[in-house]
């Protein structure tokens, strides 16, 4: 090797020195006593990414299934151009307006102090909307934490419903304060017993919960549509699968006067998401149940029963779920039918996800879908984009949430150091 | 000479560590060359690059001088390097010839497999270098120790002249190892070269030409077994003094803390593997069960610590009688237990540090009042333990999955040794640590012991039984074949005794105490 070779060479060294030592600054771990914020954001990063990404490749299918947009295109690249932001603008611009109504007019109403609840009713609706995605998620999160996968939401919603529906209209003349409870205490033995069943299974015979409770959402999809078209149905619906309508008294009170339909529901689930969270993390019985979930062995070597808490997380997560049914028919529809549930037993499935089975992250997390959710209708009648493409936008969330490498990739961060295998292997908001 | 092999300047880095930093390697023609250093020092990484399955950062490989380029294990192959592998790369239900012409087949007529002639060369070869294998059995059937010579056949049947050997007496019995030392022996009279990777000091002092020292990536120095010593070897390794030789007092017996009687235990398919044993333990004693893996130690710890039902016998934990222990109610009875298999059993890797700490005793105070768990108690109980049994981990919150292997069993050691207990059974609790760790660990035994408590050691490590135990129980077939004191036997006839050979046939045995193998 000539000198001249051999100075280049060391130049280049040298270089590519420098060049890994900048590298190895920029993706430097952040230190333990980094800031709320930066920690914050660590922990947040992943879901709002996806949430962004999502609505990004949403505005792509929204784009690339109107007709303005390539009639626009065929007048020139600028009209085009102004065609797709100018779609993409007004889908996404209805889809929040629809769920938290209009910024101006809302401005505009407290200045006035007229029509108040008129400006307010998008958000109350969004709120309403949250609740059963809340309830239902809860039942998701602390069933995997508890390691059971419980896809028997929709099944026990509707046996859940159907018992509180019964409880609601069948007896009369009494009290609020016991009608009510009772109806909402026997929608969650419902839920409870159809998520009892299949744990029970599993830890007597090892069946898996995922075949029994797809299983049992055929048999309470059936039995409810037997109970509603026969000895539960509304006289005079014609064979319509409608249950009575429940008694005043059997109902979840408003929490301001209509047309605002926010009802004590909301609350109650908030109420509930912080229980659960507290059971989970603060309680030694909570501390059972993730361990019985994280490390079967392990749980049985500290002295647990492994069953019993197989069983119990079920019951819990089906008791949840039974909630979720009776809110929906003692604050939403005030009937049972088999419309209760519009899948929200599957969607809670990544709604837990989304918020890394963190009780406290399916507050946000159901905040979204229901922002969505309700969202969506405003869109589709403002702007004629279907439902759908809510739907569509979800499905692209929770992909890049359950597949956090393709977010890492795509926005090239770094990829977390090697973790424990963790009993479900997802990132959300929140985490323990 | 030039060398046979020579490796200067590996450098290999990896995310965070530099696994090689600069290693310059030689060996020589017809050498043992002993690579020695602890866990994730770079021996490993250096050899896998060697073979082939990484590719370094900077340095070059020259084989008899030349320089070559590794890019896969078959260029490696070409080059004449073999290696066998800690985990044997064998198939069970294959026959010697196929296992060794697996990738290599030797064809007649283009397709058609020609097992004659493979079996002759296997043959040969197995005569030539006294490897004593029969090419038709079936590789399953055979021992462990001859299973690995199969692996060195697969190597000469290619035609290597540089073997390395990662950690190759990890699963073997010390007769088997001493048989396989032999072997290597007979090798590099023949020619070959060897490289073997250790981090066991006894095996290369006696058994190595030359040693090199690896730590933290780094080539610390190179020596002879004839200038060094294991003291002076461990320094080298851990890179500060390191006590090998615990000092032991004598034990102070008391009294009777664990007595099994006629035990029977079966495994989890149902098969007796514990045939009736019987044994005592004392308060302030160390009852060792040596044997070779899969004897029936397992069940036996199982059985003793409530983690398997037993068929038949008796089990008293400080003379109460218990039938159907359960985990939880030996924990109260005040037993400690630390698992052989410490990732399945002993943690929760998903859990943190500090809950992991207190999960066996979790469930009632200090840890949790009235069902709510304290997390500040948690929290100090943790920061003492990490303190106490130094435990090296960033925070008690990082989860226990991602600290090192020899960091997970101190926290195994720190939660039960910390408990005020009475009996401690504790299985391989050494198992893949490395020099510091031990001698950690083996130290809190000790004092343990000193304390009063009494211990069943049960290991493979025929070493860290002959050190720690007052007394050796030897377990073969599931059978106590024999319980000794151990200032009365010598470990070559433990090793005998761990090949199921009785102790009628051992000469000069009459010393054995028989009757404590019966209880007193």
């Amino acid at each position: 090797m000539s000198a001249l070779e051999k100075d280049s060479e060391q130049k280049k060294n040298e270089a590519k020195q420098a060049g890994e030592i900048f590298l190895q600054e920029l993706s430097r771990k952040p230190s333990n006593d980094s800031s709320f914020f930066s920690k914050l954001w660590s922990a947040i990063q992943i879901p709002f990414l996806a949430i962004f990404s999502g609505l990004f490749l949403g505005a792509l299918i929204i784009v690339f299934t109107s007709p303005d947009v390539y009639e626009a295109f065929s007048k020139g690249l600028g009209t085009g151009l102004k065609a797709v932001f100018s779609v993409v603008g007004n889908a996404y611009g209805a889809l929040f307006a629809g769920a938290f109504g209009s910024p101006s007019k809302i401005m505009e109403a407290l200045r006035t102090g007229e029509k108040i609840d008129r400006v307010f009713k998008p958000i109350s609706q969004s709120l309403v909307e949250t609740t059963p995605y809340l309830l239902s998620g809860l039942a998701l999160a602390l069933g995997f934490r508890a390691v059971v996968f419980n896809v028997g939401g929709e099944g026990q919603i509707y046996v859940g419903g159907t018992a509180a529906a019964f409880v609601g209209f069948a007896f009369a003349d009494l009290p609020r304060a016991i009608h009510l409870p009772l109806s909402v205490l026997v929608g969650i033995i419902a839920g409870g017993i159809w998520g009892f069943i299949p744990g029970w299974l599993k830890a007597k015979t090892g069946s898996h919960e995922v075949i029994n409770t797809i299983m049992l959402n055929y048999i309470a999809l059936r039995l409810v549509e037997f109970l509603l078209t026969g000895p539960m149905t509304k006289a005079g619906s014609g064979g319509m699968p409608i249950s009575n309508s429940v008694q005043e008294s059997a109902k979840i009170p408003l929490i301001f006067k209509k047309p605002l339909t926010l009802h004590w529901g909301f609350l109650f689930a908030l109420l509930m998401a912080v229980l659960i969270w507290f059971f989970l993390f603060k309680t030694k019985w909570g501390f059972n149940l993730q361990m019985a979930g994280a490390n079967k062995h392990a749980a049985k070597y500290a002295g647990l029963n492994i069953g019993i808490w197989t069983v119990l997380g079920m019951t819990i997560s089906g008791a949840l779920n039974g909630l979720c049914g009776a809110n929906q028919v003692l604050g939403v529809t005030y009937t049972m039918g088999l419309g209760v549930s519009a899948g929200y037993g599957f969607d809670s499935i990544a709604l837990a996800l989304l918020a890394n089975n963190n009780p406290l992250g399916c507050i946000l997390s159901a905040l979204l879908f229901g922002l969505l959710r309700t969202g969506s209708r405003n869109m589709m009648s403002n702007t004629g984009i279907p439902l759908d493409i809510v739907s569509i936008v979800q499905a692209f969330i929770l992909m890049f949430i359950a597949a956090p490498a393709i977010i890492r990739t795509v926005y090239h961060l770094r990829a977390k150091k090697t973790q424990a295998p963790a009993a479900v292997n997802v990132s959300g908001w929140g985490g323990k | 000479m030039t060398p046979v092999l020579e490796l200067k300047e590996i450098t290999k880095q990896f995310p965070g560590v530099l696994a090689n930093d600069h290693i310059d390697l030689k060996l020589e023609k017809g050498e043992i060359l002993a690579l020695l250093g602890e866990n994730g020092a770079g021996k490993s990484t250096l050899m896998n690059i060697l073979y082939g399955l990484y590719q370094p950062d900077g340095g070059t490989i020259f084989i008899n001088g030349q320089q070559i380029n590794v890019h896969s294990s078959i260029d490696a192959i070409k080059a004449g390097i073999g290696m066998v592998h800690q985990h044997f790369m064998l198939i069970p239900v294959f026959t010697v010839t196929d296992n060794v012409m697996l990738g290599e087949e030797s064809l007649i007529l283009g397709d058609i497999l020609d097992r004659k002639t493979a079996a002759a060369r296997i043959m040969e070869i197995s005569k030539q270098f006294n490897l004593n294998v029969d090419p038709n059995a079936m590789v399953g059937d055979l021992p462990v120790g001859v299973q690995q010579r199969v692996e060195i056949i697969k190597l000469l049947y290619r035609d290597a002249n540089i073997l390395i050997f990662d950690e190759p007496t990890a699963v073997l019995t010390p007769q088997e190892a001493d048989e396989l030392f032999k072997i290597m022996r007979s090798l590099t009279d023949k020619g070959k070269s060897i490289i073997f990777i250790t981090h066991k000091l006894r095996e290369v002092l006696e058994y190595s030409d030359r040693i090199m020292v690896i730590r933290r990536g780094r080539v610390i120095g190179e020596t002879t077994p004839d200038k060094a010593d294991q003291e002076k070897l461990a320094e080298m390794m851990v890179g500060r003094a390191v006590n090998l030789n615990q000092e032991k007092n004598k034990a102070k017996k008391g009294e009777v803390v664990l007595q099994v009687q006629d035990l029977v235990v079966a495994d989890s398919t149902k098969k007796i593997t514990v045939h009736g044993i019987s044994f005592t333990l004392h308060s302030g004693e160390i009852l060792g069960i040596a044997g070779v893996q899969g004897n029936g130690q397992t069940e036996l710890e199982e059985a003793v610590t409530g983690m398997r039902e037993f068929e038949s016998g008796e089990i008293q934990i400080s003379g109460k009688s218990i039938r159907k222990i359960k985990p939880r109610e030996f924990v109260e009875a005040g037993g400690a237990h630390v698992p052989e298999d410490r990732q399945r059993d002993g943690l929760i890797l998903s859990f943190p540090v500090e809950d992991n700490l207190m999960l066996c005793t979790y469930y009632k105070p200090p840890f949790s009042k009235n069902g709510i768990l304290d997390r500040r108690e948690i929290r100090k109980n943790a920061e003492n333990l990490i303190s106490a049994f130094d435990v090296r981990t960033p925070s008690p919150l990082t989860d226990v999955g991602t600290l090192s292997g020899g960091n997970q069993q101190k926290v195994i050691v720190a939660r039960e040794l910390s408990r005020d207990n009475r009996l401690i059974v504790a299985s391989q609790p050494t198992r893949g640590l490395d020099v510091g760790s031990i001698e950690y660990i083996h130290g809190q035994l000790l004092k343990k012991r000193d304390e009063g408590c009494g211990i069943l050691l049960i290991s493979s490590e025929l070493d860290e039984i002959m050190e720690l135990s007052d007394r050796i129980l030897v377990m073969y077939k599931g059978e106590a074949i024999v319980t000794v004191d151990t200032e009365a036997v010598s470990k070559s006839e433990i090793g005998l005794y761990m090949a199921g050979i009785s102790q009628q046939s051992v000469s000069g045995s009459e010393t054995v105490a028989e009757k404590s193998s019966t209880g007193e």
